[in-house]
């Protein structure tokens, strides 16, 4: 592993497995340099950042797709076997994950939209179960996939802002396509318009400072799961630094006590994204 | 920490498995649960109405008893009462039957003294008829007349 240091170390377990396309002339790693451009597998984190945009974070898209096929396929499963009687372990659980989800969609939507309740749901389930992967002891896949030959993966995709900003850029297309379509262009101009100060003179005041707001909105929920997930993961991995013999003494309070973050994240992240949606419903 | 398309690609991911969620996980499962939630509320409302029922009914069997009751006594009453009567009037008819068999034999014994006394006056006559034809035939004495006159007497 290339993990002589402990700061490199921390760096290669905070380093995603990229693959991206690096372009023409590019000296790789190695030392060889690239005739023409080539979609590949970065090597270094240097070679990653060099990528640009032209990558992908082969490791969070995998896990979290895998979550997500996991939450699908386990509540499709329940769905499928659902029973108006008495429930069985399953279909009880699954009644309660859809109870909590209705309960928050009830306690802060005021509008009427299908849409909502199952998108919280999803949320709150996919989110958690991300997070979760937080507790997976931080050498085990990267050793595993070592010896699989990828120099790096990082399989909490939370501690990855592409997948929070991804997340939280469906939520704000959500939060855009809602306030057109209940207020109409011109109400939600309005809106943006004439709050909070409700005089003409104050329209560019206005517009600046609501725009802000809703931009910032989709950030401010991407930075908040990501900045907690990863404050989280770089903890985990500086215990696993110290001697061998005082690890556990750190590694499971800090364990247990994520259990409530990885939790409260998914549910911060998924209260929001209601809370905002249901503001996108208001039509004043 | 680079921003690529791994952004673009999760939003794709959420979105398709909010599409899903939607689609096939949501609907089935509320159904199920509002379809308890109607089961349960109607077993409820059924419980409900059966205690009603119930009570209803203690009520009305309560309120048959007491009129069984009422009626039971007022039969007893009755049949008292008729007893009594009976009884009354029964003594009543014995005492008319006594007195008008006390009167009949009164008149039974009336009659047989008047007959008793006919038949003696009629003794009497022949006796004194008699009697006149032996003081005739034999002399007519005093002294022997007053013998005779007691014997007479006490022949009656």
């Amino acid at each position: 592993m290339a993990a002589d240091t402990p700061v490199a170390y921390i760096q290669h377990h905070l380093t995603n497995l990229t693959y991206g396309k690096l372009p023409a002339g590019y000296e790789r790693a190695d030392g060889t340099v690239l005739q023409e451009a080539q979609w590949t597998m970065a090597h270094t984190a240097q070679e990653a950042a060099d990528m640009g945009f032209m990558a992908f974070h082969v490791d969070t898209l995998g896990w979290s797709i895998a979550m997500g096929l996991l939450f699908l396929g386990l509540f499709r499963f329940a769905a499928k076997r659902v029973t108006e009687g008495a429930p069985g372990g399953l279909q009880n659980f699954v009644e309660i994950m859809f109870e909590f989800s209705q309960g928050i969609v009830r306690d802060v939507f005021h509008g009427r939209n299908p849409i909502i309740a199952p998108m919280a749901l999803t949320l709150f389930v996919w989110i958690f179960l991300m997070n979760a992967l937080d507790l997976v002891p931080v050498d085990y896949i990267p050793v595993l996939a070592h010896a699989m030959g990828l120099e790096y993966f990082k399989i909490v995709p939370t501690t990855d802002p592409n997948a929070t900003f991804g997340i939280a850029l469906g939520v704000f297309i959500l939060i855009l396509f809602y306030s057109f379509k209940v207020k109409g262009p011109g109400g939600f101009l309005k809106e943006l318009s004439f709050t909070p100060f409700n005089h003409w003179s104050l329209v560019p005041f206005n517009l600046v400072l609501e725009l802000l707001g809703l931009i910032i909105k989709p950030i401010s929920l991407a930075l908040r799961l990501f900045g907690n997930m990863y404050a989280g993961e770089v903890i985990f991995i500086l215990i696993a630094l110290l001697p061998l013999w005082v690890q556990w003494t750190l590694s499971v309070p800090w364990a247990i006590f994520h259990i409530l973050v990885i939790t409260l994240q998914a549910f911060i992240f998924t209260t929001l994204t209601v809370v905002y949606l249901s503001a996108a419903h208001e039509d004043h | 920490m680079n921003i690529n398309l791994t952004l673009i690609g999760q939003s794709i991911a959420f979105a398709i498995f909010v599409w899903f969620c939607v689609k096939y996980v949501w609907p089935p499962i509320t159904a199920a649960m509002e379809a308890r939630q109607k089961k349960i509320a109607d077993g409820l409302s059924a419980a409900d109405r059966a205690s009603l029922d119930l009570e209803l009914a203690q009520e009305k069997a309560a309120k048959e008893m007491q009129k069984a009751k009422e009626e039971a006594a007022a039969l007893i009453d009755q049949a008292n009462k008729r007893a009594a009567q009976i009884v009354e009037s029964s003594k009543d008819d014995a005492r008319k039957e006594g007195e008008k068999l006390i009167e009949q034999a009164r008149a039974e014994i009336q009659q047989e003294r008047v007959q008793a006394r006919d038949a003696l006056r009629a003794e009497v006559a022949t006796l004194a008829v008699a009697g006149a034809e032996k003081i005739l035939e034999t002399s007519v004495d005093a002294k022997a007349h007053s013998e005779m006159l007691e014997k007479l007497a006490a022949e009656l």
